[in-house]
């Protein structure tokens, strides 16, 4: 009996002026990746409350990539060193209650990177397919 | 340190002090723990009142950080009044300054070298001979017996430890210019002296001590869901120990919000996924949102384990927590107002492996 392949659902947070506009170029270029990104474009990578990252991943999504433009490029000069606070805050409560951090990734990526966009998803949906689905989705009772 | 000996009780010394300020009309009230049928926070302007204080009683009916920040969100308090807390629901009158819901202006502070407070189910009538308990740590709130921050910053005066023995002496140190101010032309017999420090580091690797052992045998970092599940399982999401947590600073809590109600759309979706939804939901989901928005600013009072409903210890998991965000920057939550909380601020340098990947 053949098993279906498991093909991850990852939730994307893209920052409108960097990260989704990097990702718009991917596409225009036909740059070839999995298709495993829920796209969810944010004004900035600073409006993801950590709430929106801790509710994908209680129901189901098997991992939240939240990018957003590189230090220094924010379009409103420091929000995205806020996500990065956030970010470490978040991954410091996950990492005190044995939860898994590495199905939670912050990346920079800019409006003229559209490979290295290719590159980020590429990679972590290989990650996530390693580690397999998220076993939360399995509990019933959260 | 100048400090003031008294031959009496710390609660009657300071009863004292404080009708001697009402006199010279130094201050105009006094917020503190009183007394009367039970123990509760009092607001009081009235010197034939002042019998009603306690103090310095091993209670805690209400953070009481929190209640002044009820008092004073909209405009500080007009004239000058002196305020007696613990160390802890100071520190967290300074973060909830921070985060504009209180307003320090024209308070003094009156605070003591914390022996810990009774668990509130303790507390029935008059608990003078329990105060004794409090040396022997029976009935002390978990959260207390590793409290670290049993000595206050940020007072004005303070008082060694009070644990029933000191029933007819009592020290009053003066921490600050704004003491000593307040001390003048009442009391002229001021002697130099410091904390025992002896005691206190004793205190302190005690303390210490009961905390790893603590923090051992919890081992949140060993939870994952199933561990979450274990221990706030039970949790009827009833948020009470989000209302009684001075740092819960939301007005309208978002857990509390139609944002957050298992609406059909919610359900739906969830019976799809998963065949079966439990309720109440979202209680995994309330205590790491809750870790998210206040463990930087948690002061580790245990109010939230002390009124939980089914003995949950949140407070323990909480605290624990909260030491590993703050460490993480640095941070002790009410030390310093200029302090930003971290969450509020940020550094150009910093986690520069995180957004590599
Ligand atoms: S979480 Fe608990 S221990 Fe921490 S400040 Fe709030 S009530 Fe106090
Ligand atoms: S749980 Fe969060 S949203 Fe609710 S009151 Fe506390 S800080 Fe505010
Ligand atoms: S007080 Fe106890 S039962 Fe109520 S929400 Fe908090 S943990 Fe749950």
């Amino acid at each position: 009996m053949e098993e279906k392949e498991f093909l991850p659902r990852i939730i994307g947070f893209l920052c409108k002026w960097c990260s989704y506009a990097g990702a718009d170029l991917a596409g225009v270029s036909r740059l070839k990746m999995p298709a495993t990104l829920i796209p969810i474009r944010v004004m900035c990578s600073s409006r993801v409350d950590p709430l929106f990252i801790l509710a994908a991943l209680l129901r189901g999504a098997d991992a939240v990539l939240v990018a957003g433009c590189h230090p220094g490029d924010c379009h409103y000069q420091t929000g995205n060193y806020y996500t990065r606070r956030r970010i470490a805050l978040l991954e410091k409560i996950f990492d005190q209650l044995g939860i898994e951090t590495d199905r939670l990734r912050l990346a920079w990526i800019s409006a003229s990177e559209g490979s290295r966009f290719r590159d980020v998803i590429t990679k972590f949906t290989q990650q996530i397919k390693e580690k397999g689905p998220n076993p939360i989705k399995k509990e019933i009772f959260l | 340190m100048k400090a003031l000996k008294i031959s009496k009780s710390p609660d009657d010394a300071i009863k004292d002090l404080l009708s001697s300020l009402f006199e010279k009309q130094k201050i105009k009230g006094v917020f503190s723990l009183c007394y009367d049928q039970d123990y509760f926070y009092g607001f009081v302007t009235d010197k034939n009142l002042l019998n009603k204080l306690t103090p310095t009683a091993p209670v805690m009916p209400a953070n009481g950080g929190k209640m002044l920040s009820r008092l004073t969100m909209l405009e500080p308090i007009q004239t000058p009044i002196v305020v007696v807390l613990r160390p802890c629901e100071l520190r967290a009158l300074y973060e909830l300054v921070k985060l504009e819901q209180a307003n320090i202006e024209n308070l003094i502070f009156i605070s003591f070298i914390c022996p810990g407070v009774l668990s509130l189910k303790e507390i029935k009538g008059n608990i003078e001979e329990k105060v004794a308990n409090v040396n022997q740590k029976q009935g002390l709130r978990e959260c207390c017996r590793f409290c670290e921050n049993f000595v206050p910053e940020n007072a004005d005066l303070i008082l060694p430890i009070i644990d029933g023995e000191n029933n007819n002496k009592t020290t009053i140190f003066i921490k600050t210019e704004r003491g000593e101010e307040l001390l003048q032309g009442i009391e002229n017999n001021l002697v130099e002296e410091d904390f025992d420090s002896a005691t206190l580091s004793s205190i302190r690797e005690e303390r210490t001590r009961y905390k790893e052992k603590t923090w051992q045998n919890i081992k949140t970092e060993n939870f994952g869901i199933p561990g979450l599940i274990d221990i706030f399982g039970r949790c009827i999401n009833c948020h009470a120990c989000g209302r009684a947590c001075p740092i819960c600073y939301c007005n309208l809590c978002y857990f509390d919000s139609a944002s957050n109600d298992t609406g059909p759309r919610v359900y739906e979706e969830e019976l799809e996924r998963r065949g079966a939804l439990r309720l109440p939901s979202g209680t995994i989901f309330y205590h790491i949102g809750r870790m998210i928005h206040i463990s930087l600013s948690c002061v580790g009072c245990g109010m939230c384990s002390d009124v939980c409903p089914i003995s949950i210890p949140v407070g323990t998991v909480f605290t624990k927590i909260a030491e590993a965000t703050q460490g993480l920057f640095n941070y002790v939550p009410g030390r310093d107002l200029e302090e930003k909380i971290p969450i509020s601020t940020f550094k150009i340098k910093e986690f520069d492996e995180l957004g590599e990947a």
